[in-house]
């Protein structure tokens, strides 16, 4: 097959697969530059997996099912935010605690509901999420290397997909642009600053919080809705902890985060690709090799190629107002 | 219009079994700079919390300008024209000024309509109070005492008209200080009431027009400043008359007991903290060193007793040398004879949910006294704890008790007790009594002399100038990493005060 074409494919699945890792990463930005750590993106995004493909099956509505993901999601977040905000509790503790029981619980309602091993039943076309043909895709196919870029790259995705990188310089200019943002961030750096400035810390940082609820929920959705037919027990399969891995190594910017995100989404589309294929000089490499490879990426270009990754400095800290 | 900015009427607050503030009256007059002075812990703190709505008192009124506030948040204390400068500062360090200022009072939604608006009344604040600073800068990138200016400014944008400032000298050089100083009269001549919370007599006898005084959560007296004096101030704070001078006799210095030779030591970024600096310390002498707060002080005492690895240079402790540019042990240097009191008493002199007892043996738990076969001798370890108790007057004498319920100067007789019963040659000393009440002060100061007098070799790090002047023999003064000069005691404050900004310290340097 000739190069371009294998570019070209690499690239869509590349975007594919990177898009529940940008919402999810850019979830994990909201509540962590506001102070708030969050290892339970992964849970998030399974539950709302889990009640997309539920809704979406029983309405056969693809809104009600995007809808149902967000509500769950929010709810799980809110329970984070009850835990750690209000009862200032371990945010690590609190956000294992929903990683574990949403899987389990997906798993063990989707057994009593729907009988079929912990899946949900496929979803039809009407309950999912249909591709969106940019105009024009289909006349300029032919034209030489625009025309693939065009209708290859650019067209053919699932909505989601096209929000997910909206919400790229969205969240951007929320961050950096509006009043919400400014106080956001100043709350994940000094809280004492915000609350002497009479500002709530607390309804900032569950507002915060919120707006990751809302990023996961869609993430969810899109894995069952969108890339899947349906909800699979364990669909997220660790997508959470990789988005966390992105987060940090884009250093919680959102510039950062889109192109950390590609990069993870290529070694997958890279991994899946070239499963059992054998490299010239190096031969096979082992698929769990592939699959760890974003990890190890972390950690290296962290350890000495990208420099010192500084967390927001009040992250993970509950505030309590000092005697 | 009333003549009184703020009037308080019978404030009351308690933490839990802490009486923090006592039916507490209080009358500030428009236009003046009024201070409030009074030990740590006396509630002063607490008071401007409340006037500032950080808590609510339990009982009692707040009036400004004559009518009754209910102040139940900063936004109402805001929005009734009071602005606070905390002791540590709120600022968000990676914001810029402009944003810091901006911050809780940004106008509208989107920020760029504000941004505009912000950077001209910033402006015009600027040239009306001879406040510069550059709107741009990052927080973390500016000295102490410019993010004390934006401290200030962010009150004076939130339209304040009184101004709290809680201990804003700590953190500054005596030439950051007068120029703060310079400030508030500027302030005060434009009509804004100030208030000046601080422990330091001299400040307050200094700038202030009135002083009331605290002691144990109660206003003891109100004074007009030009009819009181230092004496009679600090007799009220404490309640009983206090030696403010330390006495002391002749030094007798003898054989060389530390010597340090080209120490340098940088930071974990690889900043040079320490810069090629040497010095002497002799049995029976204090050697103090004088600096505002990071200039290389806290490096050169923590690699002197074994806690950070220093680049390049030697230390000779009774003779001979430690490896400070290996690794040295601290538990080592303690068995040869260097006891070391940290700067930091919560983070590395204590561990605050220990025991009385169990931190007064620290570092020192594996004497064969204190072991029983394998086990420690719970008994021993107590019985010793108490002797300590008595002898440094620790209160409560309560063995037992968790280290944390202790007041800070009785924190810092635990550390001094156990760091100065072991008999050292050398004691290294930081910050002797910073968050110390001036009770504690006088009897920490009395110890720190008899440990000369007994022939110990003493360096006293601190950065309260009077301190370092009271009880040093010689006085090295740091800046920017380097020994920049040595005084007797007897140098006047303005010249110290010089070399610690490092004005006169290049001169001398150059030649």
């Amino acid at each position: 097959m000739d190069f371009f074409q294998v570019f070209i494919e690499l690239a869509q699945s590349t975007v594919r697969l990177s898009t529940p890792l940008i919402l999810a990463a850019l979830a994990g930005l909201f509540t962590e530059r506001a102070g708030v750590f969050d290892i339970g993106l992964e849970g998030k995004m399974l539950g709302a997996a889990f009640a997309a493909g539920c809704v979406a099956y029983i309405s056969q509505s693809v809104m009600m099912g995007l809808f149902a993901a967000v509500l769950v999601s929010v709810l799980l977040s809110l329970v984070h935010g009850y835990a750690s905000i209000t009862q200032r509790g371990s945010q690590i503790v609190s956000g294992v605690a929903i990683n574990f029981v949403v899987a389990g619980s997906t798993v063990i309602l989707g057994e009593a509901w729907f009988r079929q091993g912990g899946r949900t039943p496929a979803l039809t076309e009407d309950g999912r999420f249909g591709r969106i043909t940019l105009p024009f895709a289909d006349a300029v196919r032919e034209v030489p290397i625009l025309g693939p870029l065009y209708s290859g790259l650019l067209s053919g995705h699932s909505p989601l997909t096209y929000l997910a990188f909206l919400m790229v310089p969205a969240s951007w200019w929320i961050l950096y642009r509006t009043r919400f943002g400014l106080r956001l961030r100043a709350v994940g750096e000094n809280p004492g600053a915000v609350d002497t400035a009479g500002i709530s810390v607390i309804w900032l940082r569950y507002r915060a919080v919120i707006c990751c609820g809302i990023l996961c929920g869609i993430a969810g959705a899109y894995l069952s809705l969108s890339a899947n037919a349906g909800f699979t027990k364990g669909m997220t399969a660790g997508k959470g902890y990789i988005a966390l891995a992105a987060l940090i190594f884009a250093k919680w910017r959102p510039k950062n985060i889109l192109f950390a995100c590609l990069l993870f989404g290529f070694l997958d589309a890279f991994a899946i690709r070239y499963q059992g294929y054998a490299f010239p000089l190096i031969g096979r490499v082992p698929v769990q090799f592939m699959q760890a490879l974003p990890y190890i990426l972390t950690v290296i270009l962290l350890a000495g190629f990208i420099g010192k990754a500084i967390p927001p400095k009040a992250g993970g800290v509950p505030y309590v107002k000092e005697r | 219009m009333s003549e009184l900015a703020i009037e308080l009427q019978g404030i009351d607050k308690s933490f839990g079994l802490v009486h923090a503030n006592r039916n507490i009256n209080l009358k500030v007059r428009k236009g003046t700079i009024h201070g409030i002075i009074g030990e740590n812990g006396a509630g002063k703190s607490t008071l401007m919390s409340i006037l500032y709505g950080f808590y609510q008192a339990d009982h009692g009124d707040i009036l400004v300008d004559g009518r009754k506030a209910n102040i139940r948040d900063p936004n109402a204390a805001i929005a009734a024209g009071i602005g606070m400068v905390h002791q540590h500062f709120m600022l968000v360090e990676n914001f810029t000024v402009l944003e810091n200022i901006m911050l809780g009072a940004e106008e509208s939604q989107i920020l760029n309509a504000g941004i505009t608006k912000a950077r001209a009344e910033l402006k015009r604040l600027e040239k009306e109070y001879a406040l510069e600073v550059d709107p741009d800068a990052v927080i973390e990138e500016l000295p102490v005492g410019i993010q004390q200016r934006v401290e200030i400014l962010k009150a004076l944008y939130r339209r304040a008209d009184i101004l709290i400032l809680d201990e804003p000298t700590g953190v500054l050089t005596p030439a950051e200080a007068d120029h703060l100083f310079r400030i508030l009269e500027q302030l005060k001549a434009e009509g804004k009431t100030v208030l000046l919370i601080t422990h330091k007599l001299r400040e307050i006898m200094a700038i202030t027009d009135e002083v009331s005084v605290m002691r144990r959560g109660e206003m003891v007296a109100t004074r007009t400043t030009k009819e009181t004096s230092v004496e009679e101030l600090a007799e009220l704070m404490v309640g009983r008359r206090v030696l403010l001078r330390v006495e002391k006799g002749e030094a007798k210095p003898a054989d060389v007991k530390l010597s340090v030779k080209n120490l340098t030591v940088r930071d974990s970024r690889g900043v040079t903290m320490v810069d090629d600096v040497s010095f002497d310390i002799r049995a029976g002498e204090i050697v103090g060193i004088a600096g505002v707060a990071g200039n290389g002080q806290s490096e050169l005492l923590e690699a002197i007793s074994g806690i950070r690895r220093a680049k390049s240079g030697t230390v000779l402790l009774n003779g001979s040398p430690i490896d400070v540019t290996g690794h040295a042990d601290p538990a080592e240097l303690r068995k040869r004879g260097l006891a070391h009191v940290p700067e930091d008493r919560h983070h590395v002199g204590l561990v605050l949910k220990f025991e009385e007892s169990e931190n007064a043996i620290l570092g020192y738990h594996d004497d064969p006294k204190y072991r029983k076969g394998m086990l420690l001798d719970i008994d021993a370890i107590r019985a010793d704890a108490e002797e300590k108790i008595a002898a440094y007057d620790i209160r409560p004498p309560n063995p037992r008790l968790k280290t944390a319920n202790f007041s800070g100067g009785n924190q810092q007789k635990i550390v001094l007790a156990r760091e100065m019963e072991r008999d050292p040659d050398v004691l290294v000393i930081g910050q002797p009594t910073r968050g110390v009440d001036v009770g504690a002060i006088e009897f920490i100061h009395r110890r720190i002399i008899e440990m000369r007098d007994q022939g110990k070799a003493v360096l006293l790090v601190s950065v309260e100038l009077d301190e370092i002047r009271a009880l040093s023999d010689r006085i090295l003064v740091m800046f920017a990493g380097r020994v920049v000069g040595e005084r007797t005691p007897d140098a006047t404050e303005g010249e110290l005060g010089l070399l610690m900004a490092g004005v006169e310290g290049r001169k001398e340097a150059a030649e």
